[in-house]
């Protein structure tokens, strides 16, 4: 079974009168340590998708598995839980806590895991940072670090609970194209390290980087293909 | 293991609240000033109480242990004048009523008269001593009945109250400045002019607020009504329980035999007081109880101000911080999570003033022992968790609500927060 498995998943809004459907019947399903992009333009329910796929939201109709887990109905602190076990997040604008240390950051989700003993938690989130090549950042704060090593941090922080997807919200959004190009290449080291990750972004060549790419529009997945890179 | 995650979760939301409070150090400081205000007021009074208190338990044992006594009107005196002049027409305790009372009385183990009266003057041949000596007359047993304790020589036998003779025992501070080379027994010394043979001498008894009760002499009674009497004198009498079992039961036969000397017909009121140590310490916990309730209310007052204040900048604070609870949300925060960090964050915010009002209160309340001396510093242990219990309670009640509500933040809409 896919590691994300998902059928004929709707999400309507009711905005006054008028209904929304910001997914309209998608279904998809996703293997262990694939590269998938999603793009679509602004309104094509990318960001929805996004949210339901991270456990952040729930469908109001339809299937979702995760790791052979049923999350389309779970509640509030079951989804938490997958959060913090399954999914690694990465923002566009970073979203650490400003006023913690790099290590703080990346020791948070550990915290929220509740088993882990303070010097395991330690260890693990050095051992993150030193992935992303920040080890001699611990003790840094965030606004003493460049937009690139936030992003580093941040992406230390998706991998330290060995999560079963990283979800990437346009990650090199707020980066200048070098400093996102170098994001990128940490995206493809964690791919090839076995890692299974879905980037959401609106840049054809940010998508690129994925090995297939699914388009949306108007809540419905207008395309599904291998890019390039993954026809090779 | 379920208690065990509950008690991480504890410790991490400890440590959380910390950094918050660190984050917002100042705010958090103007916040904890009402805590502290009210938390000092309560510890500070009861400190300063405590201290009297303890002082009067130890020092106020002016009578020996099991002894009732008896006088005109009450040792602490509260109440208009017109109470005021009901006790002072009473008639006076003679000395004849006393031994009166030590005849019917039968389960006693002694019935003392005593007097005592201040402004003497004692010399021994060229020294003198202020004119600010007591003389206390008591009889053989008076030595016991107001916890004096013989150093040298002896106690008076009945004969020399029999006969009124002419001794004295000597108050440590009059034999510091009339004999300070030479022993005192047996030297004649002279009281306001009248002659007296030492013979013996008190331990010391030290300080009372500031006052030595070592200045003072002893003389037979039957000498003190002599020489030092006169128409306004009324005695006290000490009776002294046989035991602490039967203190209750020898309780009411003074009073009922007292008034048998006094006369007093059935429905007559007592016209004399009768009281205890314990009576003492009663009478004067009665007196510190008003204190105790003004601070009590000072306190309430100010806790719930300042539970306000905590109230307001909790909501202010998880206002300010969306952001961070839609990050702590999306990496996996439960609402408990959430509301545990901020309930903590408010307890531990009024639990610091709590500290500190209970450090300061300890240290403002002591400086009590500063002013009167032999007096003991002390901690008053259940005010100060009643005080940090009350702290607590305060940061869960006002903590509650702002912590409810960022427990209930949606993630996405508060990671999309600016």
């Amino acid at each position: 079974m896919s590691l994300i498995q998902v059928k004929d998943l709707y999400k309507i809004y009711q905005m006054g009168n008028t209904e929304v459907r910001a997914l309209d019947g998608v279904s998809v399903s996703i293997d262990q340590n694939e590269y998938v992009s999603i793009m679509g333009p602004s309104g094509s329910g990318k960001s929805t998708l996004m949210n339901l796929l991270g456990c952040l939201d729930t469908p109001t109709s339809g299937e979702f598995f995760m790791d052979g887990i049923n999350v389309a109905t779970m509640g509030d602190d079951e989804l938490a839980h997958i959060r913090n076990k399954k999914i690694g997040f990465v923002f566009q604008t970073f979203n650490l806590l400003p006023k913690s240390t790099s290590l703080r950051n990346v020791e948070l989700p550990l915290i929220y895991n509740g088993e882990i003993k303070a010097h395991e938690r330690r260890d693990m989130a050095i051992k993150a940072l030193t992935r992303v090549n920040l080890g001699d950042r611990v003790s840094h704060k965030p606004n003493e670090l460049s937009g690139g090593q936030r992003q580093r941090v941040a992406v230390a922080r998706a991998l330290v609970n060995n999560p079963a997807i990283i979800l990437a919200d346009e990650p090199t959004g707020n980066l200048d194209s070098k400093t996102g190009e170098e994001i990128m290449s940490l995206f493809d080291e964690l791919h090839k390290q076995g890692n299974t990750i879905i980037l959401v972004t609106h840049e054809e060549h940010i998508a690129a980087h994925a090995s297939r790419v699914v388009r949306l529009l108007d809540g419905k997945i207008a395309v599904d293909e291998a890019t390039e890179k993954g026809k090779k | 293991m379920y208690l065990r995650t509950t008690i991480k979760t504890l410790n991490d939301a400890f440590f959380m609240a910390l950094e918050a409070i660190r984050d917002n150090l100042l705010r958090s400081i103007l916040t904890l000033l009402g805590i502290v205000i009210g938390v000092f007021a309560i510890i500070a009074v009861m400190t300063a109480i405590r201290t009297l208190e303890s002082s009067i338990n130890t020092g106020l044992n002016v009578f020996g242990s099991d002894v009732i006594f008896i006088q005109k009107s009450p040792v602490i005196q509260m109440g208009d004048h017109n109470s005021r002049r009901k006790y002072w027409r009473r008639p006076n305790i003679t000395y004849d009523m006393a031994l009166e009372l030590r005849d019917r009385m039968l389960g006693a183990e002694f019935v003392s008269a005593q007097d005592g009266t201040g402004g003497k003057t004692i010399r021994f041949k060229k020294e003198t001593t202020n004119p600010n000596v007591g003389v206390q007359g008591v009889d053989e047993f008076g030595l016991e009945a107001l916890n004096h304790k013989l150093d040298y020589g002896r106690n008076f036998i009945p004969e020399d109250i029999e006969y009124g003779r002419r001794v004295v025992i000597l108050g440590t501070d009059v034999i510091q400045k009339l004999f300070p080379f030479q022993d005192p027994i047996d030297q004649t010394i002279s009281i306001n002019g009248i002659g007296f043979d030492v013979i013996g001498t008190l331990q010391r008894k030290g300080e009372m607020f500031g006052q030595s009760q070592d200045n003072f002499v002893i003389v037979p009674i039957t000498a003190y009504l002599q020489y030092y009497g006169n128409r306004w004198t009324s005695l006290g009498i000490s009776i002294k329980a046989p035991d602490g079992e039967s203190f209750d039961l020898t309780k009411e036969e003074v009073i009922d035999q007292m008034r048998i000397v006094r006369g007093l017909g059935p429905l007559d009121e007592n016209d004399f007081e009768v009281t205890s140590n314990d009576a003492l310490i009663d009478t004067f916990g009665s007196f510190t109880a008003g204190i105790k309730m003004f601070a009590g209310a000072v306190s309430v007052i100010a806790l719930v101000v300042a539970g306000i204040g905590i109230m307001n900048i909790m909501l202010v604070s998880v206002s300010e911080r969306i952001k961070e609870i839609g990050i702590r949300k999306a990496i996996g925060a439960t609402r408990n999570n959430i509301l545990f960090q901020f309930l903590l964050e408010a307890v531990f915010l009024s639990l610091i003033g709590g500290v500190i009002g209970v450090m300061l209160g300890i240290g403002v309340g002591n400086m009590v022992t500063l002013v009167m001396k032999n007096v003991a510093p002390v901690i008053p242990i259940d005010w100060v968790f009643i005080g940090l219990g009350v702290c607590s309670f305060i940061g869960i009640v006002f903590g509650i609500y702002p912590a409810y509500k960022a427990a209930g933040l949606d993630p996405i809409e508060s990671l999309r927060h600016e």
